[in-house]
């Protein structure tokens, strides 16, 4: 209790609120730009962590992510344009619901579910971080492997309203994510002899060009028509807080749950989570026809789980240094810096240390609240600019965002390569979300998969000899088995109606 | 902030391009922006200390320094961008140890002579890391059951394939007389991820560096036996080194050092290298290094050229050795 009290002491001074709210100001900022990303927001603030004291360094850093992943989503809905691959699950989605002039709604659901989905991880955290990180630790490639094919069922299977569509989509996704060096093997593929094509396609400058510049490229073919639904205003974004909370109590904790799992596992992350959970939640809702539509259903719980597993992705990087994503990766060595070393003895020699840190958490997602309600009524205004004016502004901050990712020209040329192939799929309804989790994924499923091999001499057993991968394993057959069959039963009872007429 | 670096990028493009017009100016070296390129991502070992050296290095210079990442193809993108900046001091780099392994396994033609040498700041030897709960408590002990046993009784991980650390069990083998082959090497994506497979059995060895292993040997899940280096770690008084424990004097070790494209004016180099040798001392470095748990290693122009050639050769060496080298 002592150290309870220590802890707010320690957290609840001038320097330290200032330091979090201008933390939380500049990672909104970084994320609400397309192609900059939370990893890339909390590594510009390494170097001022140094002159830090280390409760406001470390406060800084868990701000500053928070907020660029719930920031990531604004350019999402309003432009269609995925702030972080944490937010391209369901930007098709939100995009809808903007069009229809539900902007207020989607944005209004996006910083509500962020924040309590963030709480309800924090609350994991502190709960059940050292037992929730002793299972993580358990997991080798062959669990990582069966994660990773869990994810691209999801994406390509029950995720995407035609199940073949979403194939060719992924399997676009997963032919790009072969090219480079980053292989088990270290052996280029499909480099051209090119140093840049060397590292391979980056995700960023892929995902941009998918999703906006295509966005770009359609809206000139069409002449820049003004916005189907005129909106005027982004209205009260709290207006439809308690009806949604009533309505989808059920998919909000669906998604908590399982983001808070996801996160917890080291190297999969918010991404993975939004995912799988958009296809879970399309897969139990009872209007499964609605998604794709601008159907808040999905987005309350892909959104409630990026916000959870980033969380819970400290809960192997508190308890055994082991970081859970690139963010708590770059964390892990300011803790380093500041004294406060990950391990178990932090929960024993410093509890006002790592309560404190609870605190920021639960204070960062509170934070988001206010902060969120101010950049949504900011961003607005993009709304009301003409198509005319907005789309080459767009593609300006494209390009920043293409070069930024590694630097070089090489990134904006792969944006427009990549925009253009987005327009074409778009115009055969091949959905991209599936192709952006096939880049992310698929080195994951290669690596893991190779890896298992090497271990196991080349013995598919090597996959269920492990209880966990077993579990997991039969859990991935089981989905296929039942899509299988699903899928026979829909084609007799077309023969059926066929022949009664 | 990310703004400003791009900015500073183009202006430091823009400038370079009208820069043999403004010759003289060169006098107040430096007189704009600087740009360290970093080929690995931002948030790894890398990455951190060439964040440190810009900020301290950016008081010694009275310019913004900017440090930039090229990442990707295991280090070569970034590698190359150094090489190919304008060698007029405005564009830096952090070189590693990869420099002197990429051209043996043919992905590359840059080798360390296709840069100016700065200066050496830190080394990190490789050390021989199992599980806690592993049946081996020394190095000989494992050697020995390495020798002894079939092949494939004991797998390594901790890098990519041929990656550093990959060369580190491999030359500890291979100069113990033992087939580096008897224990096959699982690429993975650095050390943090073999460690975690380390620890959830997966995998038997991870020769990565103490640092690295850090959080893991304090928590109790991970022992180190030993550090190819030629003294202990200030960090882990107790791991023998590889010559005390079995008198094998093979060393190797991870490094970083500042280097300039090849051709680098005199003048620039000269004020550069005092300026890195003013952050080198600085306590900022100082605190930062021993706080991350890195070590430090300091050397300047020729004798950081000379560290870079024998690194090279040495590393070759072991790579022929192994078959690794094409």
């Amino acid at each position: 209790m002592n150290a309870i009290l220590a802890a707010f002491e320690l957290v609840f001074t001038w320097d330290v609120m200032l330091t979090l709210v201008s933390a939380a100001l500049f990672g909104l900022l970084v994320g609400a730009v397309p192609g900059l990303t939370a990893t890339m927001a909390t590594a510009l603030l390494v170097p001022l962590t140094f002159f830090m004291d280390p409760i406001p360094a470390v406060g800084a850093m868990v701000t500053c992510a928070a907020m660029a992943i719930f920031a990531g989503d604004i350019p999402g809905a309003l432009l269609r344009i995925p702030g972080t691959p944490a937010s391209a699950a369901y930007v098709d989605e939100a995009y809808a619901m903007t069009k229809r002039g539900e902007a207020e709604t989607v944005l209004g659901a996006c910083v509500l579910f962020s924040a309590i989905g963030g709480l309800f991880g924090t609350a994991v955290l502190i709960f059940a971080a050292p037992a929730l990180a002793e299972v993580a630790l358990k997991f080798s490639s062959q669990e990582y492997f069966w994660m990773a094919l869990l994810g691209l069922t999801c994406a390509a299977f029950i995720g995407a309203s035609s199940p073949v569509r979403g194939l060719v989509s992924l399997l676009i996704g997963l032919l790009i994510s072969t090219v480079g060096l980053n292989n088990p093997a270290g052996v280029p593929r499909f480099t051209f002899g090119s140093t840049e094509m060397l590292a391979g396609i980056d995700f960023i400058p892929a995902m941009i060009g998918l999703f906006a510049v295509s966005e770009v490229f359609r809206t000139i073919a069409a002449g820049a028509p003004p916005w189907d639904t005129v909106q005027t205003r982004v209205g009260n974004i709290f207006r439809n807080w308690g009806g949604m909370v009533r309505t989808y109590w059920r998919q909000q904790l669906r998604g908590n749950v399982l983001g808070t799992a996801i996160g917890a596992i080291p190297g999969a992350g918010a991404d993975v989570a939004a995912y799988v959970s958009y296809a879970v939640s399309r897969r139990f809702s009872k209007t499964p026809e609605k998604f794709g539509t601008g159907h808040v259903e999905g987005i309350i719980e892909s959104t409630s789980a990026n916000n959870s597993s980033l969380s819970s992705a400290w809960v192997p990087a508190l308890v055994f240094g082991i970081p859970g994503d690139t963010i708590t990766a770059i964390v892990i060595g300011v803790l380093y810096v500041k004294g406060i070393n990950p391990g178990p003895t932090l929960f024993l020699f410093n509890p006002q240390t790592i309560y404190a840190v609870f605190l920021i958490f639960i204070l960062a997602n509170l934070l988001m609240i206010p902060l969120g309600w101010l950049v949504i009524k900011f961003a607005k205004h993009l709304l009301r600019t003409p198509r005319q004016v907005l789309m080459p502004i767009i593609l300006v901050f494209c390009i920043v965002g293409a070069f930024a990712s590694n630097n070089a020209a090489y990134g904006i040329i792969l944006m427009l390569a990549f925009g253009v192939l987005g327009f074409f799929m778009e115009e055969n309804q091949i959905p991209i979300a599936p192709c952006i989790l096939g880049i992310v994924i698929g080195p994951i499923l290669e690596r893991n998969f190779v890896t298992t091999m090497i271990k196991a001499d080349g013995s598919f057993i090597a996959f269920f000899d492990r209880p966990i991968a077993a579990g997991l394993g039969l859990f991935v057959l089981a989905i296929w088995l039942s899509m299988l069959v699903s899928a026979i039963r829909n084609r007799r009872r077309g023969d059926l109606d066929e022949a009664l007429s | 902030m990310l703004r400003r670096s791009v900015l500073g990028l183009t202006a430091a493009g823009a400038l370079a391009a009208v820069l043999p017009f403004t010759a003289p100016a060169m006098a107040q070296y430096p007189d704009r922006p600087l740009t360290i390129i970093v080929p690995w991502g931002a948030g790894g070992g890398t990455d951190a200390t060439a964040r440190i050296i810009g900020s301290v290095l950016e008081k010694e210079l009275g310019q913004p320094v900017n440090v930039v990442n090229r990442t990707g193809g295991s280090g070569v993108v970034g590698h190359s961008a150094i090489a190919e900046a304008e060698p007029d001091g405005y564009t830096l780099g952090i070189a590693t140890v990869e420099i002197g392994m990429m051209h043996w396994q043919g992905l590359t033609d840059l080798t360390w002579e296709n840069y100016t040498p700065l200066a050496l700041m830190n080394e990190d030897p490789a050390g021989v890391q199992v599980a806690a709960d592993s049946e081996y408590d020394t190095i000989e002990a494992l050697l020995d059951a390495i020798e002894a046993g079939e092949p494939s009784t004991f797998r390594a991980s901790g890098t990519g394939q041929g990656g550093i650390w990959h060369l580190a069990i491999a030359g500890m083998l291979n100069d113990r007389g033992i087939d580096p082959a008897k224990v096959p090497w699982v690429p993975s994506e650095g050390a943090a991820p073999g460690l975690q497979d380390l620890v959830a059995g997966g995998v038997n060895i991870v020769p990565c560096s103490l640092v690295e292993a850090r959080a893991l040997i304090d928590a109790g899940r991970v022992k180190s036996l030993a550090i190819m280096s030629s003294s202990r770690a200030d960090l882990f008084p107790d791991v023998p080194t590889l010559e005390e424990a079995v008198g094998s004097d093979w060393q190797i070790g991870a490094w970083r050092g500042i280097v300039g494209p090849s051709g680098l004016p005199e003048d620039v180099a000269t004020r550069l290298t005092e300026a890195l040798e003013a952050v080198y001392n600085s306590e900022e470095y100082a605190s930062f290094m021993q706080g991350q748990g890195f070590g430090v290693r300091w050397a300047a122009g020729q004798e950081f050229a000379d560290f870079m050639a024998q690194s090279n050769t040495a590393l070759g060496d072991t790579m022929k050795a192994v078959g690794l080298a094409q």
